[in-house]
This record gives structure tokens, C-alpha cells and sequence, in this order.
């Protein structure tokens, strides 16, 4: 009884938590313009279905997709034994399901060892990537102590977990030929192999370590699910929610300002007489998280950092300094200060200047390498873009050589120093 | 060559089958501009019903909207959308998949809708349709050319085979590069670098692609772009190979190979 009291007490705490963070993270989002979602509802669900949940751009990569899918396939069906977990903690049954399920509740749980078995293996594979083979795209200059820490905390935290549900069961398998309370799973090979450590030990002690077993991966279960609300492995939730609001357009397609259309349109006399007062332009371009879209704010936080992004970037390959996956970092983390701080916006600092420099968003060629590569179709051009034409047209401090560009076209009609009059020359030479 | 505008046609009451949109390079750069006729050769030899805008034409406007200045693009497009709504144009062809890109992906929004096809499936058509035939002994045949993807066709607008089928016209030996395709590595003069110095670091990119595509062995790198033709011109002089290897555009092969 008192341990169903403290179980229900844990879960309600860890659930007034995330859904405090889930709340945060909702606002930090709702900073952004709302954008009209344009396209077809269709197109929107089939990249859902292909790309987030079929991970089909994951694929493009072949070790690093067939490790992460056992850890994603992993995620999905042994956390529906947490359903268990919840319903046994609460009423204080043991393997709720057991009785119910039959001769399938065996074929379930050596599936779920299956599993976690894989996602183990897959976990220390990635630990070896990162930290041993040192792959370059987790060592770049962005992924300094935090990020390197939570990508290893996150696969540390999985293999624990995973070893807390074979220790569970190899102990709930003893204690099954011992005592009548336990409901008879059947061996379960995975955990099977654990019973010899477990055979000669007390009873009591088996309870005590079956128990542990559970209640620490219950508890880790829950603390892990708020952790990912600061971590980059939020993505595991955002991927989904990003890849249906990700933009249909052609990659090559840069959005319309229709704010700036209207003035075009006045000065060269098109414009329909209009009856309402003109709407306050507000800024032009990105200077701050507030001025991108909400579509661009989801995607920082739907963004894993895998660097697949900055490690095709023909800016990044060639030493410059900007990275796609900064960016997206860089947006989050601006969001996640403005939310977090009493003075939100007003704090005196901004995306552009404190986070990312002009140097870096000076360097983009807009080859769309990094929209391309992105598994979840995040899309940092977007910002990029949109960070230039604040620094174009509010601040006309674009790179000295652009601005003569820019007065070429106005004066001569062609980004060149050429008379205007001397275009059709060629046919004549 | 006589190239009629489309507003002489317009005046003796024709109407040309297709607009070619030449583009600032096609009409100023010294290089490109062989590559526009080049082009128009092979229009003048299949008999097609052309125009040019001549002097009024004016640039899409594309460099200026990725260096941020959208005022300047609005104007640009809007201008030009006057003029090619004034005329009445359906068709257009372009060489330049900038002004491609641009005109085809750009322009509908701002009231600018036409049918906009890149050089590169406008020769693929040609050649499907039997109406490009060339014939055995031209210069590259079974020659190894490689064919460098501009990201404004390939990953921005999902063109990466037309180009190479008007490359297997040629019955020469293709073979690529290790960054090809979705994949293929950039030039580095999209979003308006070409008009300013590249910001600091340890190499250029085109130097960087030309090491790639000289790599391969071919003697002919391939392009469909004439800022990519810039970019990768630089990169083989920069590795001093241009007496051993030529940066051509696909309508220059094909041209070529036809003898025009």
C-alpha cells in the first residue's frame, strides 16, 4: 500500500513537471510570426508517415540508421511496458497483464528483451562513434561540453535502463520457481542467461533486487522523459510535429514578404486603392527569435544536433565558420533563455549578434545541402535567409561588394557594372 | 546572327513558340555569352520559333532576394513581370537554372505564371523527340566527361537527369564524382557569393569541387549553370589543367557535336 501511495505521489510529481516544461516549450515556440501552412493536408501526413515515423531520409546513412532504428524501435514497444509499469505500480498487482494475455504475454516480453537487448548494443556502438572513432561531426567547434555531455548522458542513461529491465526479469525468473506470487513468464532468453548471478542469493534478497529493479526503471523512465524536455533528444516527440509543418514548396523557393509586395506595388502605381488603414510593417527580416517563424522555432527544438546538416555544408567543409547545425542550436538556445528569463525579449540581447554572427550567415551559398540531409526536414536556410534581410534592409549592412550588387541591379539592371543598353550586344559580336 | 526580339515579332503580328530568357551572364559574361549562342544555334538548326527580350530584358532579381534585400527583388520581378505579362509569353526557356528557379518558383506569387523550362530537359525533349540526332566521329564521343550538378536545378528543383541524358546523347563516357546528385557538392557561388569574396577560411569551394571533379579523370567537366562555369573555370586554372581539361556547358556539347 505504501508503495503504491509513494508510486502514485512519483508519477504525479514527474507529470506536473513535463507538463510544465511541455507548457514552456509550447510558449517558446509561440514566441515565432504565425506562418499559413500552405499545400496540400496529404503531402503534410505522408511526410509524417515516411520521414519521421519511417525514418526514410535516416537511411541515407546506413550503420548509423540500423543503430538508431533498433533505438527507436526499441523506444516505441518496450514503452508499452511502461504501461504495465503504471498500472501494476498503481494497484499494486504484479505483470498486470500476464493473465490476460495468455500464452502472447511470453512472446511479448521475450520481444521487449529482444529489444532491449539491440537498443544496449546500439547504445554502446554510438557511445564507441562518438567518443572512441571521435566521427568529426560530433567533435566540430559547436559541440562544446554541454552537447557532447548530453548526447553521452542520453545513451549512458538508455544502457542503464535497458539493463534494469534484464536484471528485473532475470530475478522475476528465479523468484517464479520459488514462489507462487510471481506469475510464470515462461524463460525468457535474454534474461535467462542473467540467472546463474541470481540462483544462489536469498529470497528476500531477490525481492529486494526485483524490486529495485522495477522501481528504478520506472523512476528512470520518468526522470528521462523530463530530461529530454532540455535535451536535444527532444527530437524524439518534435520530429513528428516538424516534418507536417515543414514547407512543400521546391527547395530552390524563397518565401514572399507580402509586406514588401504592397510597397512595391504602391511605387510603381499597381496597387488597389486600399480602404484599410496600412497594417504596421513590424521588422523586416530576423533579428530575434520573435521575428522568425513558428515552423523555424519548432524545428530548433525538433533538431537531434546529428550534424548531418554541417557535414555537407560546402561553407563548414571549407573552414568557414558557418554551420547549419549552430544555427538551429543557437535559435533554441535563444528560446530557451527568452523563455526562462523575467525580462523574455527585452533583455538587451538577440539572435543575431549574441547567438550567430554576420560572418557566418554571409557565408551560405543556398545550395540546400543541409535541407537536403536533414533526416527530420529542418530547414536552416529559412533563418539564414531571413537573418540576411534584416541585416539588408534595416540595417544596410550587408558585405560592401553586395551593396554594389544591389546598385548594379537598381541602375543597370544586371548584378554587373554593364550598360543596361549593351545587354543584347552579344548577338551583334 | 540575326536573333529577333519579341518585340519585333510582336510587331509584325507573330508570336514565337518559346522565350528565351538569356540572363545577365548570357548577355554580359565574355564566356558565357558562347554559350548563349551556342544555344541559339541549335534553335536556329531545328527550325524553332524563338524570341529574345533584347534590352528589355533586366535581371530576375535573384542575387539580390538571397543577399537579403527583398525590396530590390519585388521591384526586379515585378518589372519584368510587366513586361512578360505585357507580351503575352507562356514559354519560357532559360539556360541559367538562377533565373530558372527564380521565374518558375517566384514569379506565380507575385503575379507571374508561366511554363518555365530549363535548357538542359528543353534539349533532353529534343533529343528524346529524335529531333537532336547526332552522328558517330564528333569530338566526344566515348570521351570521359563528368557532370557537375547545379544546386538550383538538382536539389532545388529535383533536376538531375535531364542533364545526364543529354550527355548519354553523346555516347560519351560518363562517369561521376563522389558528391553527385541529392548530394552533389556546391560550386560556392549560389545565394549571391558569386558577387562578393568568400568569407574566411581554410579553402574555396570551387577549388575544393575541382579537385573532386578532376579526380574522376574526365576531360570535360559538364555544366548547366553559368555561375558554376565561373566557379569551376577558376578551380582548373587555379590547378593550372586548362590545356587538359575543358569546362563546357551542355548546350556547347551538344552544338559542338552537331558541328553548328
Amino acid at each position: 500500500m505504501i508503495q503504491q501511495l509513494i508510486f502514485a505521489i512519483v508519477l504525479l510529481g514527474f507529470s506536473f513537471l513535463i507538463a510544465r516544461r511541455v507548457r514552456l516549450i509550447k510558449k517558446g515556440i509561440e514566441l515565432g510570426r504565425q506562418t499559413p501552412l500552405t499545400g496540400d493536408t496529404a503531402t503534410r501526413w505522408k511526410n509524417v508517415l515516411l520521414i519521421a515515423f519511417g525514418q526514410k531520409k535516416m537511411f541515407k546513412r546506413i550503420v548509423p540508421a540500423v543503430l538508431h532504428f533498433f533505438i527507436y524501435a526499441g523506444f516505441l514497444i518496450i514503452n508499452l511496458e511502461v504501461l504495465e509499469f503504471i498500472i501494476d505500480g498503481l494497484a499494486g498487482t504484479h505483470r498486470f497483464f500476464a493473465p490476460w494475455l495468455g500464452q502472447v504475454y511470453p512472446v511479448l516480453m521475450n520481444v521487449f528483451e529482444f529489444l532491449a537487448v539491440a537498443v544496449l548494443l546500439s547504445c554502446v556502438f554510438f557511445l564507441i562513434r562518438r567518443n572512441i572513432l571521435k566521427i568529426p561531426r560530433f567533435w566540430s567547434a559547436e559541440m562544446k561540453a554541454w552537447p557532447r555531455l548530453d548526447a553521452n548522458t542520453i545513451l549512458t542513461v538508455e544502457i542503464i535502463l535497458m539493463t534494469a529491465i534484464l536484471t528485473m526479469n532475470a530475478a522475476d525468473q528465479v523468484l517464479q520457481l520459488r514462489d507462487t506470487h510471481y506469475t510464470t513468464t515462461g524463460s525468457l532468453f535474454f534474461s535467462s542467461f542473467l540467472m546463474p548471478a541470481f540462483e544462489n542469493l536469498e529470497t528476500g534478497t531477490l525481492i529486494f533486487i526485483e524490486r529495485a529493479a522495477w522501481w528504478f526503471h520506472i523512476v528512470g523512465i520518468l526522470g528521462f522523459a523530463l530530461y529530454v524536455t532540455y535535451s536535444k533528444h527532444l527530437h524524439i516527440f518534435m520530429a513528428f510535429p516538424n516534418t507536417y509543418v515543414a514547407r512543400l514548396e521546391p527547395k530552390g523557393y524563397i518565401n514572399n514578404m507580402p509586406v514588401v509586395t504592397q510597397e512595391v506595388k504602391s511605387m510603381l502605381g499597381l496597387a488597389e486603392v486600399s480602404t484599410s488603414p496600412p497594417t504596421e510593417p513590424g521588422r523586416f527580416g530576423a533579428k530575434d527569435v520573435n521575428d522568425l517563424s513558428r515552423a523555424s522555432l519548432m524545428a530548433a527544438f525538433a533538431c537531434t544536433e546529428c550534424g548531418r546538416c554541417t557535414s555537407e555544408c560546402p561553407a563548414n567543409l571549407t573552414g568557414k565558420k558557418l554551420s547549419p547545425r549552430k544555427i538551429m542550436m543557437d535559435t533554441r538556445d535563444r528560446v530557451e533563455e527568452v523563455i526562462k528569463s523575467q525580462a523574455g525579449l527585452n533583455d538587451g540581447k538577440s539572435l543575431l549578434g549574441d547567438y550567430i554572427t554576420k560572418e557566418e550567415i554571409n557565408a551560405c551559398t543556398s545550395c540546400n545541402a543541409c535541407v537536403e540531409a536533414c533526416p527530420v526536414m529542418i530547414n536552416p536556410l529559412d533563418i539564414i535567409i531571413e537573418l540576411r534581410r534584416y541585416v539588408a534592409m534595416e540595417e544596410s549592412g550587408s558585405p560592401a561588394s553586395w551593396n554594389s550588387m544591389f546598385q548594379n541591379i537598381e541602375t543597370n539592371f544586371a548584378p554587373w557594372k554593364f550598360a543596361p543598353s549593351d545587354r543584347f550586344n552579344w548577338a551583334k559580336e | 546572327m540575326n536573333i529577333p526580339t519579341l518585340a519585333d515579332l510582336t510587331a509584325k503580328g507573330e508570336t514565337p513558340e518559346i522565350l528565351f530568357w538569356v540572363g545577365c551572364a548570357g548577355s554580359f559574361d565574355d564566356r558565357y555569352k558562347r554559350v548563349t549562342k551556342a544555344f541559339v544555334k541549335i534553335l536556329h538548326a531545328l527550325d524553332i520559333k524563338f524570341a529574345v527580350l533584347g534590352n528589355e530584358e533586366s535581371c530576375t532579381g535573384d542575387p539580390a532576394r538571397r543577399a537579403g534585400n527583398e525590396f530590390l527583388f519585388q521591384m526586379q520581378a515585378m518589372s519584368n513581370i510587366q513586361v512578360l505579362n505585357g507580351y503575352g509569353v507562356k514559354k519560357i526557356v532559360t539556360a541559367c537554372p538562377h533565373c530558372f528557379n527564380t521565374i518558375k518558383n517566384e514569379y506565380p506569387e507575385l503575379g507571374g505564371t508561366y511554363e518555365v523550362i530549363h535548357h538542359s530537359t528543353f534539349l533532353q525533349q529534343l533529343i528524346n523527340e529524335g529531333k537532336i540526332k547526332l552522328n558517330d566521329g564528333h569530338a566526344f564521343k566515348g570521351k570521359k566527361i563528368t557532370y557537375h550538378d547545379s544546386c538550383y536545378l538538382g536539389r532545388a528543383n529535383n533536376i538531375y537527369e535531364a542533364p545526364r541524358e543529354v550527355l548519354e546523347a553523346l555516347d560519351a563516357d560518363l562517369v561521376e564524382m563522389k558528391r553527385c546528385r541529392t548530394t552533389g557538392l556546391c560550386c560556392g557561388a549560389g545565394g549571391a557569393q558569386m558577387f562578393k569574396d568568400a568569407e574566411k577560411g581554410k579553402k574555396e569551394i570551387n577549388v575544393e569541387r575541382t579537385e573532386e571533379a578532376l579526380a574522376t579523370g574526365a576531360t570535360t567537366v559538364a555544366v548547366a549553370c553559368p555561375f558554376c562555369m565561373t566557379m569551376i573555370m577558376d578551380g582548373v586554372k587555379s590547378k593550372e589543367k586548362e590545356a587538359e581539361v575543358s569546362v563546357k556547358d551542355l548546350a556547347e556539347l551538344i552544338a559542338e557535336a552537331k558541328g553548328l
